[in-house]
Order: structure tokens, then C-alpha cells, then sequence
């Protein structure tokens, strides 16, 4: 909403400076989005007449001019300007004159003649960018008057940012309402006093759809004169206001949509066929709209239409056929009130946004219509003349508000500070609330333009808003707080985190829309869920994986000059739409040479078994399974599924060669997801009695087939082994010279012993021979010898 | 040799001794089993009985000083022998260390273990609630109806079946408090998404929501609670703030908080568009129709909502000047912020 400071002001003056009024306006909620000037400071610029033009005796170009600025005697002005000429009034920059760009006016010679002065263009005055000639000002303009105050130019332009429960400030007069009840300053009345008919002549309204329309006020108004012009002052306004002037019709329902709030549409009553209905679209409505735009009305579109069809689209815009033009003679007026509820969304789902729309969305004073019926007809008569018929008014008009109770001992709970019943019930009455009693409650009946107040803590809120936030304290924290729960065992993402920042990986964050391309070679379960109205294709559906974003991340890092990478991700991947099918995952990425590169070290590229060594890390000191597993985006002989508790929480791998390939990688990246949430609950530590005996080593090393894996012969070992047996682990895996060929050598360290006693040589042989007989039994295992 | 000459004699092959095995031969020459000193003591048995203490006082007189002589002379070996050790262990502790070097947290996720530290202290818990969301959570059950003005604010995502992506964390707010009853005070950080991509404007983002909800939690409460977290954030002592009427469908009272500018520190500049502020934080009282939803009585409980752009701060904080740069994932920018 912007307006001009002016206007406001010729409604109520606070006597407040400009700064001030703005700080004023956005502290009760009325944002000033900008302040500015209505135009650029300059001095000494007057009204002036120029009384002859001749050719300037020494350039082709040049004219000089006498010019009258209201002095004795008329100026000698060398004026470049081809639209110089004599009985022009224009606006002249004296000898002294400060203009716009630091510009001062001196006497100077021109080309041997004298020049006093300077006839400006409105572009040299900032007032437009028109600078194709000097100003060409009305025949009636006061010569020698200060063109800052015949054109009103010390205004300023304000633009506010409304929140959209404040319909009622999308006006000059809701403004002036709120300044005058913020500022305790008298409002000046806008004169809505009835207009008495002048002829008789009504025009028949059928109002079919009283829901979206409750009511329609009309008028007609015969015989306006086709020639006239909107007066300067309503223009000036309307400019400051980001409008044009378009016909003095127009013009009018234009300012009292501005002044009031009530938008207006004015007909050629010659140009309408049959009653004026306001009904729903029907399948066939067909309607132009003011913007040449022809469209076909949604079901659910309420319609302004006579016989021939819809006229306009009810609160949102009118239809070219039916509109005012410069041969308009007869007018009808229509001052309706459609609820929100009838036009909110329609505008935009046709791509609209009107001051109309924009209105009707959030709300009007239902009990406007009349009284802007009454200003608009006062307007054009004085305008354009012609003669009006009696205003008339359709529909069963709304239900006045139910009164809000308010309690003043709720509002000083709910806002924490004290403020006695007195105070806060003069500001609703200032607001123009009126005030009864109920009991022990204050009942508050709020005027029909405070449409947004229907329960109590509207009431706090205004309450709180016209006392001023700043005026309530802010209130230190108090005591009383229960400790936090802390489970020892719960581990935080940011735990997790760290554990991978401090083995070298950078954390990114990446869209969590991807391309669809992309998540088909990175999602492994659910549906592809695209976006219905994505903001670009590459953005186009949701990642069922976070590996994606990983791959892209290390293509636009290769590409800025990087050779080696080491991120990770924390966040969500979508199975599907479900709440619970949205899991937190943790996903990394590594490439390149193991370690950075370095002095002491040979480079060596990162491989599986690094990758794996940061994921066993992650999870230590859990229990965790690498079973080996197809997984769609990774090599198939190098990708473990990763299980916890039973559960499968992931995958880790090297990047399939042909995503490798495609992706434009010299070597594989090696990658891990897991879901977070498994994660996030460990258990405290429970303590176990140290062995009071010692703990007998033994080695042994066995062939088995290649192909074999390490884990399921540890699972076996674990599952079977003999009670004395407390550890079981592999320190070598050898294949070549020596070994067969499709064998591999495991070498085992095994730690044996007893809770109750040392152990005799001949136990730990028969253990060690137990565990033999296993590996021989299930794994066709032989000692190496 | 007679004692002096022993002594002299001593002195000397003590000094000419190079190294500490050398010494101890020489030292077993003088003091070992047949060793001059020994050799001395043992012809004290041969000397008159009224000769023998005099002379055995001389003689151990001799071999302390014998004694104390290779004392010095093996520490003055030992002290050359880590000298010389020391120079041929020479490290250049200039080079660097090896193995592998740090990564970093993200910039944003600073900015939110900053935001969840400074909340916990004051007994806030982290909740967390979905990304693809319901009309209801996202609009409905926070009192923004089909139609209303507010909902052409939130520029959308939408997803078949009628799901969407969240466009602020508040739906989190009406999960937990679905689940939980008063008092309740949680914050809740998250991705977020609108339909808008600009200069200043990413698809995605984070916000973090706060929700505090007790008997008597007031609008004093929300301002003394919200200027002191800024203050905190921002390490700033007298951090002016600012609290202005606004519009959320799902707070009333709502406010606008606005802090000084920490760029300019309220001169004016091109952050804060020449006003000296800057807006931070949209929060107000939870509205009645919102605890409706959940299920929690709103005449015996109230509070307050709070939900800040978490980019904002963080370019705020360590100044920069592209919102698009988080997301890019450019190692050279990440860096920076570990």
C-alpha cells in the first residue's frame, strides 16, 4: 500500500515529522517498507509565463525568452527547449536556484546574450523522466508562485508492508484511523453524506449467490460530460499512489478504493443487456478482462454478468466489454462486498493480482458499499456532472459481529505486565471499540471495519500493540527448572559429526531435491516422488538417497581444482511420503589418495578398507556386521550391507564402474549411508570382572578356499567355539607365492583362558584342536603347515 | 708405586680413558681384586701393628680420592655421550605432522549447535518431525486455512497426494505437542522449503522453531528469553533489540524482532538497507486455535513461538555475503569455517 503523506495528513495530523511518523507506523505493526521523497529537494524554482520567444541572434538552436516569474520586470532566459514559446507557463529555475545533481542556477552569457535564469524540463527537476522539453504547466498556473507548493511537491511517499489480517489499513482513511488512535490526534471525516437523486432512474441487480455476495450496491448516473478531466489534485494523488489517470470515472472509483478501501466498478449503463446478476461461472462463460487477457471462469468463480454473459470477474477485475470509455455518457456504479471466502485464491490461480483482489481477499467493511457509493456519486457529479438516480441497495447484507468478551486480568496474564483496566480499555475505545459490561467481564463490540476482531486475544493483541512492545519489559529467565534428562548412552548427530570431521571429512549440506536422472542411479528402495512444481528439473524430486548429492558434490569440487575429498552428509532421504519412511541418514564419501599428501608417506589411493575403517570408527564401540551385498549403486563385489542389532542400517561400497564412468571419475569413490537413528541410542557401559588368570595366545594359520569371507567364518567361530576360547581374530590374509591358487591363507590369533583357574597344556591343545575341527568341518579349513 | 704415584697415575689414565668401557678396565686397575688400591690395603696385614692404622687411613684416604676421581671422570663420559647422542637425533620439528589432517562441520551446522547449546542451557530439548509434510501439519492445525492470504506467502512445494514439503519448522510444533502436554519447551532445527530461488532466496533452508508453553509464560517471558538468546548469539553485550506488531496465523500477539545492526552497529549500511536494523525473527503467542488442534487447554496454558532463519544468522555472524555459497558445497568455502 502507498500513498501520499499529504493525503494522509488532510485526514489526521499528528504533527509529527516524516521519520517519526514512519517509526510510528511500523512499531504498531504497519511496516513502512520505504520512505521517500515525492520528489527531489531543489530551491527557488517559480511558475513562470513566457511572454515572447525570438531566435537567439547567434545560434540556430536558441531562443530568448522574456519571461515573466511574478517580478517587476519579465527575465531574459536562453532557453534550448523547442516547445518555447510565447503564453507557455513553465517552470523557471531562478538565478540562485539549487536543482537536483548539486546543479546551481547562475547568470551566465550564452553565446553574447545574458540569461537570468532557466527554463526547466521535468526531467532537470526530477520529477519524471520526461525531458523532451521544458514543463508545460496549466494555463491557470499562479505565475511566480514556488512550483514546490502549487504542485505540492514537499510530500512524501509512503509504502507499507500490511500484514494480512490489517485489510483495514488498505486505505488512507484505515491509516488515518490507526494514527489517530495511536496518536490520540482528531480524525477528519471523509464526506459520505447522502446524495439526494436527482432522476429516478434505477437498474435492476438479481443477486443469485448471497453466500459470496451478501451485498450490491448500485447507482445510476445519467448524462456525465464525456470531456472532462480528472482535477489535478486527484491525479497528483493517484500518482503518488502508483496510479494513472485513466477517465475521470475511473479515476473516481480508483481514489475512493484508495481513500476508503471500498473498490468500485463503474459501467456504461449503455453497454449493459438485461439485469446485472452475480452469480457462479457456468460451463461456456467466456470473459475478456481489462488486460486483453480472454479467459474461461472456474466453477467456483463468482461472476458479475448481464444477458449477454459475465461482465467481470466479481472482486478481482472487469471485462472490456462493459467498461467506461471516452464516449461513455451513462453510468452505473457497483459498490459491492464479496466475502473473502468468494474470491480468496482465484486471483492467483488466473495469474491476477488486483488492488480489488488484494482487498476482497483479506476483507472489506462489509457496511462500506453505501457510504463509498455516496462518495463516488458526489465526485463524479462534481467532475463530470450529470445527474444521479437514488442508490440501491441487493442482499441480505452481513450479520454485525458478535461482541468479544474481554478480560483484562487475562490480557495482563497473557502479555506479563501490568496495565490497569482503565488504560487498556481507553485503547479499544480509541480504536473505536464500543465498551459495555457482562458480569464480571468487559464486553467489546469492535466497529464494522475491525473485521479481524472476533475473540479475546484479538483484543489482547490490539491491546498490546497500541500500548506499544516496547513498553512491555522484557522478563529475565526465573528459576524452577527441572534438570534435562541426559541417558549416558544417547549419542548426539553432532557427536557423530565430529568423530568424522576429526578423520578428515568436511561436512556438506546439498538440496534434498535432486534430478531424477540422479536418483534413479542412487535410490535403492521406494518410488521416485517428484516435486509438482519444482523449481528446475535437476531440482525435480526428492533423493531417496544421500549419495547422490555426494557424487555431485565431488564432481563440482574436481572440477575447482580439489584432487582429493573426504565429505559427508547428515540428513533425510525419502522412501516415501510417510512420516516414519523419511529416515535420518549419515552418508560419506572419500577420494583420492588415502592420506593428503605428505613428506614420509607413500600416496596410496583410498580403497574399501579405509572407507571401512572410518565407518568402524563411527560406530565403535558397537557390534556391528559387514555381510557382503548387491546394493544398485555400488560395485557388486565391493559392498557390504551393514547390520546392527539384527538390523540392516546401510550400505557401504565402491561406486559401480558404470556409475563411475558416467559420473567422469579416473578411479571409484568409495561411499557409506547409514541410518542415523540406530545410532543415536548405545547404552551406558556395564562393567565385567577381569580375569584373574592368564590369558594363553596361540596362533594358527589356515588355507581355505579364496572366496571364502572372513566374517562368516568368525560368525561360525563365535557361534561354536569352546568356552575357553575368549578371543578370535584374524591378523593376516595371504595369497600368492605358497598358496595355492584359489586358496587363501587366514591367520588367527586366539586367546584362550579361565575364569577359575590356569589352564594345563593339554586344555589349550584340545581347544585349539576344537576350534581347528570347526573350521576344517564348515570351512574345509587345513592347518597351514 | 707408592700411594701418591698411585693417585698421579690414576689421575691420568682416568682422563686418558675415551669412553665408559675403557674406564671401567682402568677402574678395575686401581680398585678390582688385584687392583693397586686392593693391592695396597692387602699389604697392610704385613706392617706393624702400631703402623697399620696410619697407613690404612692414608690408604682409604687414597682410594676415596681414587674414587671420586673416577666418579667425575665417568660423569663427564656420560654427559659427552649424550651430547653426542643428542646431536645424531636431531629432528627437523619444522616439517609437518603426518597421517590425516581434520575435516570441518558445515557453517550452518555451526550456527545450529550454537542456537541448540544456548537454548539447552536454559532447558530447551531438540524435537524433530518429518520434511514431507500433510496440509494439516504445515497449514491447517496452525490456523491458516484453505485460501487464507498467508498461504500465497509460503511459495509451496507439492507432491502427489496432497503431501508437500514443509515451508517452516512450526508443523513440529503441533506433533510434539500432539504427543506431549505442558510444560513444554523445545526447540526444533530443520530443513525447510519455498518455491523461490533468487539472489537472496534459496529452495531450501533451515529454520529453527522454539516453543515454550507453560501456565504463565507471557509476552514478557518471549522478549526477556528472545533478547538474551540474540545478545548471546551475537556475544554482545547491550545488543539493541526490538520487538514489532505482525501477522502468523499461528501466534497472537505477534512480533517482529529486530536486533542493531551487527555489521554497522546501527550506523547504517547496506545489510540493514540503511535502517540500522535487522529483522531476525518472526514469534509471537501461541494462538488459542493452534492449542486447539492439539489438544492442549488454552485457557490453563499458554506460551510462546519463536522461528528464525538459521542462513541469516549465519551470514550475519561470520559475514557472508552469498546465501548460495551454503549450498554449493565448494571445499575452499567450507573450509573456512572449521
Amino acid at each position: 500500500m502507498q500513498f501520499s503523506e499529504a493525503w494522509l495528513k488532510s485526514l489526521v495530523d499528528p504533527k509529527l515529522p516524516t521519520d517519526q511518523l514512519g517509526h510510528l507506523l511500523t512499531m504498531a505493526g504497519l511496516e513502512v517498507e520505504a520512505l521517500e521523497p515525492a520528489a527531489p529537494a531543489f530551491t527557488r524554482v517559480v511558475v513562470a509565463e513566457i511572454l515572447s520567444a525570438e531566435k537567439h541572434p547567434n545560434a540556430d538552436r536558441l531562443q530568448v525568452c522574456q519571461v515573466n516569474v511574478g517580478e517587476a520586470a519579465p527575465l531574459t532566459i536562453v532557453c534550448g527547449a523547442p516547445n518555447a514559446r510565447a503564453g507557455l507557463k513553465t517552470a523557471c529555475a531562478l538565478v540562485g536556484a539549487q536543482l537536483p545533481g548539486d546543479f546551481q542556477i547562475k547568470q551566465a552569457k550564452v553565446r553574447n546574450v545574458e540569461s537570468f535564469g532557466m527554463l526547466c524540463s521535468a526531467k532537470e527537476l526530477g520529477l519524471s523522466a520526461d525531458a523532451a522539453g521544458i514543463m508545460e504547466l496549466p494555463a491557470d498556473a499562479p505565475v511566480g508562485v514556488a512550483l514546490r507548493d502549487w504542485l505540492d511537491l514537499d510530500d512524501h511517499l509512503i509504502t507499507l508492508k500490511l500484514t494480512p489480517n490489517r485489510g483495514d489499513c488498505l486505505s488512507v482513511l484505515g491509516i488515518a484511523r490507526e494514527v489517530a488512535a495511536l496518536t490520540g490526534t482528531a480524525l477528519e471525516g471523509v464526506d459520505c453524506s447522502a446524495v439526494a437523486a436527482q432522476v429516478a432512474d434505477t437498474y435492476p441487480v438479481v443477486i443469485e449467490h448471497e453466500a459470496g455476495c451478501p451485498r450490491y450496491v448500485g447507482r445510476v448516473i445519467r448524462g456525465i460530460d464525456p470531456k472532462a478531466a480528472s482535477p489535478a489534485w486527484m491525479v497528483r494523488r493517484l500518482e503518488r499512489s502508483g496510479l494513472r489517470a485513466i477517465h475521470p470515472v475511473v479515476d473516481v472509483t480508483n481514489y475512493v478504493l484508495l481513500e476508503l478501501g471500498q473498490p468500485m466498478h463503474g459501467f456504461d449503463l449503455a453497454r449493459l443487456r438485461g439485469p446485472i446478476r452475480a452469480r457462479l461461472a457456468r460451463s461456456g462463460d467466456k470473459l475478456e478482462l481489462l488486460n486483453g487477457e480472454v479467459m474461461e471462469p472456474a466453477a467456483d468463480a463468482l461472476l458479475i454478468a448481464d444477458d449477454s454473459g459475465p461482465l467481470a470477474l466479481a472482486g478481482i477485475m472487469g471485462g472490456v466489454g462493459s467498461g467506461v470509455t471516452e464516449a461513455t455518457v451513462d453510468v452505473f456504479l457497483e459498490a459491492a462486498h464479496f466475502t473473502p471466502d468468494a474470491i480468496a485464491g482465484r486471483a492467483r490461480r488466473h495469474g491476477l493480482s488486483t488492488d480489488s483482489s488484494h482487498r476482497f481477499e483479506r476483507g472489506v467493511d462489509p457496511e462500506l458499499p453505501r457510504f463509498a457509493m455516496q462518495r463516488a456519486t458526489r465526485l463524479i457529479l462534481e467532475i463530470c456532472g450529470g445527474q444521479c438516480g437514488p442508490l440501491v441497495e441487493s442482499g441480505p447484507g452481513t450479520a454485525a459481529k458478535a461482541p468479544v468478551d474481554f478480560r483484562p486480568a487475562r490480557a495482563r496474564k497473557i502479555l506479563g505486565f501490568d496495565l490497569d483496566d482503565g488504560a487498556m480499555l481507553g485503547i479499544l475505545a480509541r480504536l473505536g471499540m464500543s465498551i459495555g459490561t457482562e458480569g464480571a467481564s468487559v464486553r467489546v463490540q469492535a466497529p464494522s471495519h475491525r473485521f479481524d476482531i472476533s475473540r479475546e486475544v484479538d483484543l489482547i493483541e490490539e491491546v498490546a500493540r497500541v500500548h506499544g512492545y516496547d513498553a512491555i519489559p522484557a522478563i529475565a529467565l526465573r528459576g524452577d527448572h527441572a534438570m534435562l534428562p541426559a541417558g549416558e548412552g544417547a549419542r548426539s548427530v553432532a557427536e557423530i559429526k565430529k568423530l568424522l570431521v576429526a578423520r578428515g571429512y568436511q561436512e556438506n549440506i546439498t538440496y534434498s531435491f535432486t534430478s531424477e536422472e540422479l536418483d534413479r542411479d542412487f535410490r535403492s528402495q521406494g518410488e521416485i516422488l517428484p516435486l509438482l512444481n519444482p523449481i528446475a528439473s535437476q531440482m525435480g524430486v526428492m533423493r531417496g538417497s544421500l549419495l547422490g548429492g555426494l557424487v555431485q558434490s565431488l564432481r563440482h569440487n574436481l572440477n575447482h581444482g580439489q584432487e582429493r575429498l573426504r565429505i559427508f552428509e547428515a540428513g533425510r532421504a525419502f522412501i516415501s511420503a510417510g512420516a516414519e519412511d523419511q529416515p535420518q541418514r549419515i552418508a560419506a564419501l572419500a577420494f583420492g589418495a588415502c592420506r593428503p599428501e605428505q613428506w614420509g608417506e607413500k600416496a596410496r589411493p583410498v580403497d574399501f578398507f579405509d572407507l571401512r575403517a572410518d565407518l568402524d570408527a563411527m560406530l565403535h564401540p558397537r557390534a556391528v556386521e559387514y555381510r557382503p551385498a548387491a546394493h544398485p549403486s555400488l560395485h557388486p563385489g565391493q559392498s557390504a550391507e551393514v547390520w546392527l542389532d539384527g538390523a540392516a542400517i546401510g550400505w557401504i561400497g565402491s561406486l559401480h564402474p558404470r556409475l563411475t564412468q558416467k559420473y567422469g571419475f579416473a578411479k571409484a569413490p568409495m561411499l557409506f549411508e547409514i541410518d542415523l537413528q540406530p545410532l543415536l541410542e548405545q547404552g551406558a557401559p556395564r562393567y565385567q570382572g577381569l580375569a584373574r588368570f592368564p590369558a594363553v595366545r596361540r596362533d594358527l594359520a589356515v588355507l581355505v578356499d579364496a572366496a571364502l569371507s572372513l566374517g562368516d567364518i568368525e560368525a561360525a567361530v563365535r557361534d561354536a567355539k569352546p568356552a575357553l576360547v575368549a578371543d578370535f581374530a584374524c591378523f593376516d590374509v595371504y595369497q600368492g607365492q605358497g598358496v595355492e591358487h584359489g586358496k587363501k591363507s587366514l591367520a588367527f590369533k586366539m586367546l584362550l583362558q579361565h575364569t577359575e583357574k590356569t589352564l594345563t597344556d593339554s586344555e589349550i591343545e584340545a581347544a585349539v584342536a576344537g576350534v581347528l575341527e570347526l573350521l576344517a568341518l564348515r570351512f574345509n579349513a587345513t592347518l597351514r603347515g | 708405586m707408592n700411594l701418591d704415584e698411585i693417585l698421579k697415575e690414576a689421575e691420568r689414565e682416568f682422563a686418558a680413558a675415551g669412553s665408559l668401557p675403557v674406564l671401567d678396565q682402568v677402574k678395575a686397575r686401581y680398585l678390582g681384586k688385584s687392583g693397586a688400591i686392593t693391592e695396597q690395603m692387602k699389604g697392610l696385614g704385613a706392617l706393624p701393628p702400631e703402623e697399620r692404622k696410619a697407613a690404612g687411613a692414608r690408604i682409604n684416604q687414597v682410594k676415596d680420592q681414587v674414587e671420586a676421581l673416577l666418579k667425575a671422570r665417568r660423569e663427564s663420559l656420560q654427559a659427552a655421550e649424550l651430547e653426542k647422542q643428542l646431536a645424531a637425533e636431531f629432528l627437523d620439528v619444522t616439517l609437518p605432522g603426518r597421517g590425516e589432517g581434520m575435516g570441518g562441520l558445515h557453517p550452518v551446522t555451526r550456527t545450529l549447535a550454537r542456537i541448540e547449546q544456548l537454548f539447552a542451557s536454559i532447558g530447551f530439548t531438540v524435537a524433530d518431525g518429518p520434511e514431507i509434510e500433510t496440509d494439516f501439519y504445515n497449514f491447517t492445525a496452525l490456523n491458516i486455512p484453505e485460501n487464507h492470504p498467508a498461504r500465497a506467502m509460503h511459495d509451496t512445494f507439492y507432491l502427489d497426494g496432497g503431501n508437500l514439503l514443509r515451508t517452516h519448522t512450526s508443523p513440529v510444533q503441533v506433533h510434539y505437542m500432539q504427543k506431549h502436554q505442558p510444560p513444554i519447551r523445545i526447540i526444533a532445527p530443520g530443513r525447510v522449503y519455498r518455491c523461490d530461488s533468487d539472489v537472496t532466496h534459496t529452495p531450501m533452508f533451515h529454520q529453527v522453531e522454539g516453543l515454550w508453553v507453560d501456565e504463565s509464560v507471557s509476552f514478557a517471558d518471549l522478549k526477556g528469553v528472545l533478547a538474551d538468546f540474540m545478545g548471546r548469539f551475537f556475544e554482545r553485550d547491550k545488543l539493541p533489540v526490538r520487538f514489532r506488531p505482525s501477522f502468523f496465523p499461528f501466534t497472537e500477539p505477534s512480533a517482529e524482532m529486530d536486533i542493531g545492526c551487527v555489521i554497522c552497529e546501527g550506523a547504517g549500511c547496506r545489510v540493514c538497507s540503511h535502517t540500522g536494523w535487522l529483522e531476525v525473527l518472526g514469534c509471537g503467542m501461541v494462538h488459542p486455535n493452534v492449542f486447539g488442534h492439539v489438544g492442549i487447554d488454552g485457557e490453563r496454558y499458554q506460551g510462546f513461538a519463536f522461528g528464525l532463519g538459521v542462513e541469516r544468522l549465519a551470514m550475519l555472524r561470520y559475514g557472508v555475503d552469498d546465501l548460495r555459497l551454503f549450498f554449493e558445497n565448494d571445499a575452499r568455502f567450507l573450509k573456512q569455517f572449521a
